[in-house]
Protein backbone atom coordinates (compact mmCIF):
# COMPACT_ATOMS: atom_id res chain seq x y z
CA UNK A 1 0.00 0.00 0.00
CA UNK A 2 1.50 3.63 -0.74
CA UNK A 3 1.96 5.75 1.51
CA UNK A 4 -0.51 8.44 2.08
CA UNK A 5 1.09 11.63 0.46
CA UNK A 6 -1.61 14.07 2.34
CA UNK A 7 0.35 13.04 5.47
CA UNK A 8 3.40 15.69 3.93
CA UNK A 9 3.30 18.60 6.64
CA UNK A 10 1.73 16.60 9.43
CA UNK A 11 2.99 17.04 12.93
CA UNK A 12 2.75 14.73 15.08
CA UNK A 13 1.53 15.64 19.38
CA UNK A 14 5.24 15.90 21.62
CA UNK A 15 6.32 12.37 22.81
CA UNK A 16 6.10 11.56 26.41
CA UNK A 17 9.48 13.23 28.17
CA UNK A 18 12.78 11.50 28.00
CA UNK A 19 15.25 11.63 30.81
CA UNK A 20 18.51 11.41 30.15
CA UNK A 21 20.72 9.83 32.23
CA UNK A 22 24.23 9.77 32.88
CA UNK A 23 24.58 6.01 32.78
CA UNK A 24 22.60 5.41 29.65
CA UNK A 25 25.32 8.11 28.32
CA UNK A 26 27.82 5.90 29.41
CA UNK A 27 26.61 2.63 27.80
CA UNK A 28 26.20 4.03 24.41
CA UNK A 29 29.75 5.73 24.14
CA UNK A 30 31.18 2.47 26.04
CA UNK A 31 29.47 0.60 22.83
CA UNK A 32 31.06 2.94 20.42
CA UNK A 33 34.13 3.18 21.73
CA UNK A 34 34.15 6.46 22.37
CA UNK A 35 36.58 7.28 25.25
CA UNK A 36 36.49 10.92 25.35
CA UNK A 37 36.45 11.50 29.28
CA UNK A 38 33.33 14.18 28.59
CA UNK A 39 31.16 10.96 28.32
CA UNK A 40 31.80 9.27 31.31
CA UNK A 41 32.88 11.86 33.99
CA UNK A 42 31.19 14.62 35.18
CA UNK A 43 34.45 16.26 36.29
CA UNK A 44 35.48 16.38 32.62
CA UNK A 45 32.41 17.78 30.83
CA UNK A 46 32.17 20.01 33.49
CA UNK A 47 35.61 21.38 32.88
CA UNK A 48 34.05 21.82 28.88
CA UNK A 49 31.45 23.66 30.23
CA UNK A 50 28.53 21.34 31.21
CA UNK A 51 26.39 20.33 33.92
CA UNK A 52 26.88 16.41 33.36
CA UNK A 53 28.36 14.08 31.05
CA UNK A 54 28.12 14.76 27.54
CA UNK A 55 26.36 12.45 25.03
CA UNK A 56 27.91 11.40 22.16
CA UNK A 57 26.90 13.05 18.65
CA UNK A 58 24.73 10.28 17.17
CA UNK A 59 23.21 9.54 20.91
CA UNK A 60 19.93 11.53 19.89
CA UNK A 61 19.01 8.30 18.03
CA UNK A 62 18.44 6.60 21.14
CA UNK A 63 14.80 8.52 21.76
CA UNK A 64 14.02 9.75 18.11
CA UNK A 65 14.09 6.49 16.38
CA UNK A 66 11.53 5.37 19.42
CA UNK A 67 9.45 8.39 18.43
CA UNK A 68 9.52 7.95 14.48
CA UNK A 69 8.69 4.60 14.53
CA UNK A 70 5.08 5.47 16.60
CA UNK A 71 4.26 7.90 14.31
CA UNK A 72 4.89 5.42 11.03
CA UNK A 73 2.77 2.91 13.45
CA UNK A 74 -0.10 5.50 12.44
CA UNK A 75 -2.34 2.93 10.66
CA UNK A 76 -3.77 5.99 8.47
CA UNK A 77 -0.22 6.92 7.26
CA UNK A 78 -0.07 3.18 5.77
CA UNK A 79 3.66 2.29 6.64
CA UNK A 80 4.84 -1.26 6.96
CA UNK A 81 7.58 -1.17 9.52
CA UNK A 82 8.63 -4.52 8.43
CA UNK A 83 9.35 -2.86 5.39
CA UNK A 84 11.64 0.26 6.16
CA UNK A 85 15.35 0.43 5.87
CA UNK A 86 16.92 3.39 7.18
CA UNK A 87 17.83 5.92 4.52
CA UNK A 88 19.24 8.53 5.35
CA UNK A 89 20.12 10.42 8.73
CA UNK A 90 20.91 13.75 9.82
CA UNK A 91 21.62 15.76 13.34
CA UNK A 92 21.52 19.83 13.19
CA UNK A 93 22.57 21.07 17.12
CA UNK A 94 21.75 23.79 18.97
CA UNK A 95 23.77 22.19 21.40
CA UNK A 96 25.11 18.74 22.54
CA UNK A 97 22.90 16.66 25.02
CA UNK A 98 23.79 16.28 28.48
CA UNK A 99 22.81 13.90 31.35
CA UNK A 100 20.22 15.62 33.00
CA UNK A 101 18.39 16.94 30.38
CA UNK A 102 14.37 16.04 29.86
CA UNK A 103 13.57 15.94 26.36
CA UNK A 104 10.37 15.84 24.21
CA UNK A 105 10.12 15.17 20.70
CA UNK A 106 7.93 16.27 18.02
CA UNK A 107 7.55 14.91 14.32
CA UNK A 108 6.80 16.37 11.36
CA UNK A 109 6.84 14.67 8.19
CA UNK A 110 8.18 16.79 5.58
CA UNK A 111 8.49 14.45 2.54
CA UNK A 112 7.45 11.07 0.68
CA UNK A 113 8.02 10.31 -2.14
CA UNK A 114 8.37 7.22 -4.57
CA UNK A 115 10.92 5.46 -6.68
CA UNK A 116 11.59 2.69 -8.32
CA UNK A 117 8.30 0.94 -6.70
CA UNK A 118 9.69 2.20 -3.42
CA UNK A 119 8.18 4.95 -0.90
CA UNK A 120 10.41 7.33 0.68
CA UNK A 121 9.27 9.19 3.63
CA UNK A 122 11.18 11.96 5.50
CA UNK A 123 10.91 12.85 9.18
CA UNK A 124 11.89 15.76 11.10
CA UNK A 125 12.28 15.19 14.81
CA UNK A 126 12.15 18.58 16.87
CA UNK A 127 14.07 17.64 20.03
CA UNK A 128 13.22 20.26 22.95
CA UNK A 129 13.75 20.45 26.34
CA UNK A 130 10.41 20.67 28.81
CA UNK A 131 11.35 23.82 29.71
CA UNK A 132 10.68 24.37 25.69
CA UNK A 133 14.62 25.09 25.01
CA UNK A 134 15.57 23.69 21.42
CA UNK A 135 18.39 21.06 21.42
CA UNK A 136 18.73 19.60 18.37
CA UNK A 137 16.76 18.61 15.12
CA UNK A 138 17.47 14.89 13.89
CA UNK A 139 16.34 13.96 10.25
CA UNK A 140 15.59 10.62 8.80
CA UNK A 141 14.67 9.34 5.63
CA UNK A 142 13.22 5.98 5.85
CA UNK A 143 12.59 3.35 2.54
CA UNK A 144 9.92 1.50 2.43
CA UNK A 145 10.58 -1.35 0.12
CA UNK A 146 7.99 -2.18 -2.65
CA UNK A 147 6.03 -5.29 -1.91
CA UNK A 148 6.44 -8.44 -4.21
CA UNK B 1 42.20 38.54 7.01
CA UNK B 2 40.65 35.09 6.91
CA UNK B 3 41.17 33.09 9.89
CA UNK B 4 44.05 30.62 10.22
CA UNK B 5 43.31 27.60 8.13
CA UNK B 6 42.27 25.17 11.24
CA UNK B 7 42.45 21.65 9.57
CA UNK B 8 44.72 20.76 6.78
CA UNK B 9 45.20 17.25 5.11
CA UNK B 10 47.75 16.39 7.56
CA UNK B 11 45.54 16.78 10.17
CA UNK B 12 43.31 15.17 9.22
CA UNK B 13 44.84 11.17 9.61
CA UNK B 14 42.44 8.60 8.24
CA UNK B 15 40.54 6.87 11.05
CA UNK B 16 40.33 3.26 11.24
CA UNK B 17 36.89 1.46 13.51
CA UNK B 18 37.09 -2.50 13.30
CA UNK B 19 33.48 -3.86 14.09
CA UNK B 20 33.06 -7.69 15.26
CA UNK B 21 29.51 -9.73 16.23
CA UNK B 22 30.23 -8.77 19.61
CA UNK B 23 30.18 -4.52 18.68
CA UNK B 24 27.19 -4.89 16.82
CA UNK B 25 25.60 -7.22 19.90
CA UNK B 26 26.92 -4.20 22.35
CA UNK B 27 25.59 -1.70 20.15
CA UNK B 28 21.97 -3.07 19.88
CA UNK B 29 21.73 -3.46 23.62
CA UNK B 30 23.19 0.24 23.79
CA UNK B 31 20.85 2.15 21.16
CA UNK B 32 17.99 -0.14 21.65
CA UNK B 33 17.73 -1.63 17.72
CA UNK B 34 17.29 -4.65 18.00
CA UNK B 35 16.64 -5.33 14.32
CA UNK B 36 17.63 -9.41 14.04
CA UNK B 37 18.98 -8.74 10.44
CA UNK B 38 22.51 -7.21 12.74
CA UNK B 39 22.95 -10.13 14.65
CA UNK B 40 20.63 -13.05 12.91
CA UNK B 41 22.44 -14.86 9.62
CA UNK B 42 19.31 -16.92 9.31
CA UNK B 43 16.72 -13.48 9.36
CA UNK B 44 19.97 -11.41 7.34
CA UNK B 45 19.79 -14.21 4.59
CA UNK B 46 16.20 -14.64 4.42
CA UNK B 47 15.68 -10.82 4.04
CA UNK B 48 18.04 -11.05 0.89
CA UNK B 49 21.25 -9.74 2.94
CA UNK B 50 24.72 -11.20 2.04
CA UNK B 51 24.99 -11.89 6.23
CA UNK B 52 24.47 -9.99 9.04
CA UNK B 53 25.12 -6.33 9.02
CA UNK B 54 26.26 -3.46 11.00
CA UNK B 55 23.63 -0.76 12.21
CA UNK B 56 24.23 2.07 9.52
CA UNK B 57 24.15 4.20 13.08
CA UNK B 58 26.56 2.49 14.39
CA UNK B 59 28.64 3.05 11.23
CA UNK B 60 27.62 6.89 11.86
CA UNK B 61 28.80 6.69 15.39
CA UNK B 62 32.11 5.28 14.35
CA UNK B 63 32.23 8.26 11.76
CA UNK B 64 31.08 10.53 14.96
CA UNK B 65 34.44 9.33 16.84
CA UNK B 66 36.28 10.32 14.08
CA UNK B 67 34.90 14.17 13.87
CA UNK B 68 35.57 14.03 17.77
CA UNK B 69 38.98 12.97 17.12
CA UNK B 70 39.69 15.32 14.86
CA UNK B 71 38.38 18.49 16.10
CA UNK B 72 39.82 16.82 20.09
CA UNK B 73 36.46 17.60 21.64
CA UNK B 74 33.34 15.50 22.00
CA UNK B 75 31.03 19.26 21.26
CA UNK B 76 32.30 20.08 18.00
CA UNK B 77 29.62 18.89 15.75
CA UNK B 78 27.39 21.52 14.92
CA UNK B 79 25.76 19.59 11.75
CA UNK B 80 26.23 16.05 10.60
CA UNK B 81 24.27 14.21 7.82
CA UNK B 82 24.89 10.75 5.88
CA UNK B 83 23.13 8.59 3.41
CA UNK B 84 23.33 4.57 4.14
CA UNK B 85 24.43 3.69 0.63
CA UNK B 86 25.87 0.21 0.86
CA UNK B 87 25.74 -2.33 3.94
CA UNK B 88 28.16 -3.27 6.02
CA UNK B 89 28.56 -7.18 6.57
CA UNK B 90 30.35 -8.15 9.66
CA UNK B 91 31.40 -12.13 9.51
CA UNK B 92 31.08 -13.81 12.53
CA UNK B 93 35.01 -14.80 13.45
CA UNK B 94 37.68 -12.76 15.93
CA UNK B 95 38.74 -10.44 12.81
CA UNK B 96 35.12 -8.85 11.97
CA UNK B 97 35.73 -5.89 9.46
CA UNK B 98 36.98 -2.68 9.68
CA UNK B 99 36.00 0.85 8.47
CA UNK B 100 37.37 3.55 7.38
CA UNK B 101 37.04 7.49 7.31
CA UNK B 102 38.65 10.41 5.86
CA UNK B 103 37.52 13.74 5.56
CA UNK B 104 38.58 16.74 2.49
CA UNK B 105 37.70 20.38 3.74
CA UNK B 106 35.54 21.53 1.97
CA UNK B 107 34.65 25.19 3.19
CA UNK B 108 35.91 27.46 6.16
CA UNK B 109 33.27 30.09 6.85
CA UNK B 110 34.34 33.36 8.56
CA UNK B 111 32.87 32.26 12.14
CA UNK B 112 34.63 29.38 12.50
CA UNK B 113 32.43 26.81 11.64
CA UNK B 114 34.23 23.62 9.31
CA UNK B 115 32.79 22.13 6.68
CA UNK B 116 33.61 18.31 6.03
CA UNK B 117 33.40 16.65 3.18
CA UNK B 118 33.56 12.82 4.50
CA UNK B 119 34.68 9.62 2.70
CA UNK B 120 33.66 6.43 4.54
CA UNK B 121 34.88 3.02 3.07
CA UNK B 122 34.62 -0.69 4.40
CA UNK B 123 36.79 -3.24 1.92
CA UNK B 124 37.64 -0.56 -0.24
CA UNK B 125 33.91 -0.04 -1.34
CA UNK B 126 32.00 3.39 -0.09
CA UNK B 127 29.50 2.91 2.67
CA UNK B 128 28.06 6.58 3.15
CA UNK B 129 27.19 8.66 0.81
CA UNK B 130 26.52 12.57 1.02
CA UNK B 131 28.55 12.19 4.26
CA UNK B 132 28.85 15.90 5.73
CA UNK B 133 29.50 17.50 8.67
CA UNK B 134 30.11 21.15 10.25
CA UNK B 135 32.27 21.71 13.38
CA UNK B 136 33.06 23.88 15.27
CA UNK B 137 36.80 24.01 16.46
CA UNK B 138 37.44 25.54 20.01
CA UNK B 139 38.95 29.37 20.02
CA UNK B 140 42.32 29.46 20.59
CA UNK B 141 43.44 28.65 24.28
CA UNK B 142 41.94 26.47 26.78
CA UNK B 143 38.44 25.63 26.85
Amino acid sequence: MPLNPSFVGRTYPPSAPYRVCREKIREFAAAIGAADPAHHEPDAARALGYPDVVAPVTFPVVFTWPATRTLVDDPELGLDFSRVVHGDQRFDYRRPVVAGDELVCTNTIEQISSRAGNDMITVRTDVATTGDEPVVSAWAMLVVRGGE
Amino acid sequence: MSDAQPFRRPDLPAQTYRVTRADLVRYAGASGDFNPIHWSDRVAAAVGLPGVIAHGMLTMALVGRALAAWTGRPDAVVEYGVRFARPVVVPDDDEGTEIEVRADVRDVSPDGLTSLDLRVTCGGQRILAQARATVRLPAAGPG
